[in-house]
């Protein structure tokens, strides 16, 4: 009889939380915000906020294709997001209800517009390199003091993972930033969408595939941090996220982060509205609370990713602001590069690949 | 009319959680993918009239089963998850037949705690168990350091991210559903048909082989299927204990659905998962059935 009660009231409280207009649910990546923004958020605005995350944009993905997620804000990656317009699952942000969008960098706008032209369906949160992640005691003295720990030899050159095996090494489970990596290795377009330049990038993971203990998108923050394995190639900030863990737990693991000279994938992480957003006012109020330099400030030097807000760079910290791996240079921007969404024929081709290089089959 | 009633009852139950989800893949699985949202074509308008519904049809084809023909992958990622699902169903099965023989032989006040501490994991959620065994397995782990610590080995043991350490993780999840329908099977043993056999000179060795293995087949039967059969699709403890070379179906669904955002293969692949487990369930059902009637 009590398990009645409660499974009544949990959907009483279901249909209530319905007729609730101020609640808004958000989507992110996972160890992507200070948690003390979702508090100050929510006493600011008096809204309930819902904060759930992911760690792929294939999950994201196939929760807007399937429609009615029930989410007020997602943060999808740029390629991601452009096909997602494309397929119509975004609703155009009202500007007039985003003062806190004078904040916003044209530099990166710029960029993010070749994603969502004019940027009218998007704001970046976040953005930042794809490269490599080491623990600097561990390599060196596998590889010796001039270890290439800032070049994709490192992670591609057998002779070099031969060696890093025994301390483990991880890939991330992303073949839209792996694959054009090994490309750029090659010296080919990374954002090559000819399957047979594609199938090049084999030649690169295969030889290197029986020294990777595990191709995963997020596992590697901790792994690192706690000296399980040594190197990882991963998203800027989640590898400074492990050298800050690996520091203050005092275990006595250093971590650095590299993009590689050859050349690093460049990201960009948008906030968006889904066209089916339970309450997309409250949507915008969410969005125009992370727009405030303030509080961009403080998710940035959380979480160690630069971000597309201009009016915030003057409150960041110089250990963010000033870190080359963060806010790269004019010199290291020029040598980044940027990719474009695979349509459904190269992506299954890519998709292949991919199982083939993970499971050898 | 009562008899009809209460067999409609599960008919129904059948129809509304397994019929009219398995129409829906296959369904899915005869479309084209699109971009768009729900990302396949063609999809049901009832609106359009008779027209519409015949149009709706004639779009429908089997083209994805024909793809899935036409790479040796998912053939081999479908024998790979038998091979994986039957090697952790006798894994389970010879750890846990001891434990049910020992739970049996045990003095009866003692039974219900015994029971207790094999349901007791049950009342952690599934994933925290699992995400466990890799703070359990891992290169730092706790298994690594007490054998270190003890001098049995040097260097750390790679388990984690293998096929062992999957195996670990099935065996580990399923074994209640091992030891309880063996554990029922054996408490109805009549003990004094083991005796009769000492009586008639058979050694405890062979009395247990042609005793009491055959009077427990049914429990072992039960058994065997309420672990294979889920082990078959595991999706969650190859991904978080398996490597990357584990190639298991779930793994591949979950690529098809998720990767490629190709559902209607996707869904190929499940009903063909599906068509694979039907045969188990069936002879699992008759089995069942020959029990029911031998007990009246």
């Amino acid at each position: 009889m009590k398990f009645r009660f409660l499974t009544m009231t949990a959907s009483l409280a279901l249909f209530a939380g319905a007729a609730v207009a101020e609640e808004v649910r958000v989507y992110n990546w996972s160890d992507y915000i200070d948690e003390a923004l979702l508090a100050k958020f929510e006493a600011e605005t008096g809204i309930k906020l819902i904060y759930d995350v992911f760690d792929s944009n294939e999950v994201l993905e196939t929760k807007m294709l399937a429609g009615s997620s029930g989410y007020d804000v997602v943060v999808p990656t740029g390629t991601f997001l452009q096909r997602q317009i494309t397929a119509g699952a975004f609703q155009k942000l009202d500007m007039s209800k985003l003062p806190n969008h004078a904040n916003m960098w044209d530099v990166v706008e710029k960029r993010t517009a070749q994603y969502d032209p004019g940027n009218e369906y998007s704001i970046n949160y976040m953005w930042g390199t794809t490269g490599i992640g080491v623990n600097v005691g561990k390599v060196t003295e596998l590889l010796g003091e001039d270890a290439p720990i800032n070049s994709l030899a490192l992670v591609f050159d057998p002779a070099n993972m031969e060696k890093l095996a025994s301390c483990g090494v991880h890939f991330l489970d992303a073949p839209s930033e792996m694959i054009p990596a090994a490309l750029k290795y090659l010296g080919e377009d990374p954002d090559s969408h000819d399957p047979d330049v594609i199938a090049k990038a084999e030649g690169v993971f295969m030889p290197v595939r029986p020294y990777i203990q595990k191709f995963h998108s997020s596992e590697y923050i901790n792994a690192l941090a706690n000296g399980d394995i040594c190197v990882a190639v991963g998203w800027s900030g989640d590898i400074l996220q492990a050298r800050d863990r690996a520091a203050e737990a005092d275990n006595g693991v250093e971590i650095a982060y590299n993009a590689p000279v050859e050349g690093a994938q460049m990201w960009f992480d948008q906030m968006a509205i889904p066209v089916d957003a339970p309450n997309p006012d409250a949507a915008h109020v969410f969005l125009n609370f992370i727009m405030d330099a303030q509080n961009m400030a403080d998710a940035s030097n959380y979480v160690y990713y630069a971000n597309g807000n201009k009016a915030s760079q003057a409150l960041l910290e110089e250990d963010v602001i000033g870190d080359p791996a963060i806010y790269p240079d004019e010199a290291t921007l020029d040598n980044l590069f940027t990719t474009t969404p695979y349509d459904s024929k190269v992506q299954r081709v890519v998709t292949r690949l991919w199982t083939k290089i993970k499971s050898g089959t | 009319m009562r008899r009809f009633t209460l067999i409609a009852v599960p008919y129904l139950w059948l129809l509304a959680l397994f019929l009219v989800p398995f129409l829906i893949v296959l369904k899915i699985s005869l479309s084209d993918t699109a971009l768009a949202i729900p990302p396949y074509t063609p999809t049901l308008d009832f609106s359009g009239g008779w027209s519409a519904i015949k149009d709706f049809f004639s779009k429908l084809d089997f083209e994805n089963f024909i793809f899935l023909t036409e790479d040796d992958l998912y053939w081999k990622a479908y024998l790979s998850s038998l091979q994986i699902a039957g090697i952790s169903t006798l894994l389970t099965l010879l750890v846990g037949y001891p434990i049910a023989y020992g739970m049996v032989q045990a003095p009866d006040e003692w039974r219900p705690t015994l029971m207790m501490l094999v349901i007791l994991p049950f009342w952690t959620s599934f994933l925290i168990r699992v995400y466990s065994w890799m703070g359990i397995l891992s290169n730092e782990g706790f298994l690594n350091q007490f054998l270190l610590w003890t001098g049995l080995i040097s260097e750390p043991l790679i388990i984690l991210n293998t096929k062992i350490a999957v195996y670990i993780g099935i065996v580990y999840t399923y074994l209640p559903f091992m030891i309880l329908p063996i554990y029922a099977a054996l408490e109805k043993l009549d003990i004094s048909l083991l005796e009769a056999a000492e009586d008639l000179g058979c050694s405890r060795l062979s009395a247990f082989w042609l005793v009491t293995i055959p009077l427990s087949k049914g429990g072992i039967i039960a058994g065997s299927f309420l672990v294979f059969i889920p082990a078959l699709g595991e999706f969650v403890i190859p991904s978080l204990l398996g490597g990357s070379g584990t190639l298991m179906i779930g793994k591949i669904l979950w690529e098809e659905f998720f990767s490629n955002r190709d559902w209607p293969v996707a869904s190929a692949v499940a009903v063909i998962l599906l068509l694979i487990l039907i045969i188990p369930i069936i002879l699992f059902q008759r089995n069942e059935q020959k029990a029911r009637e031998a007990d009246q």
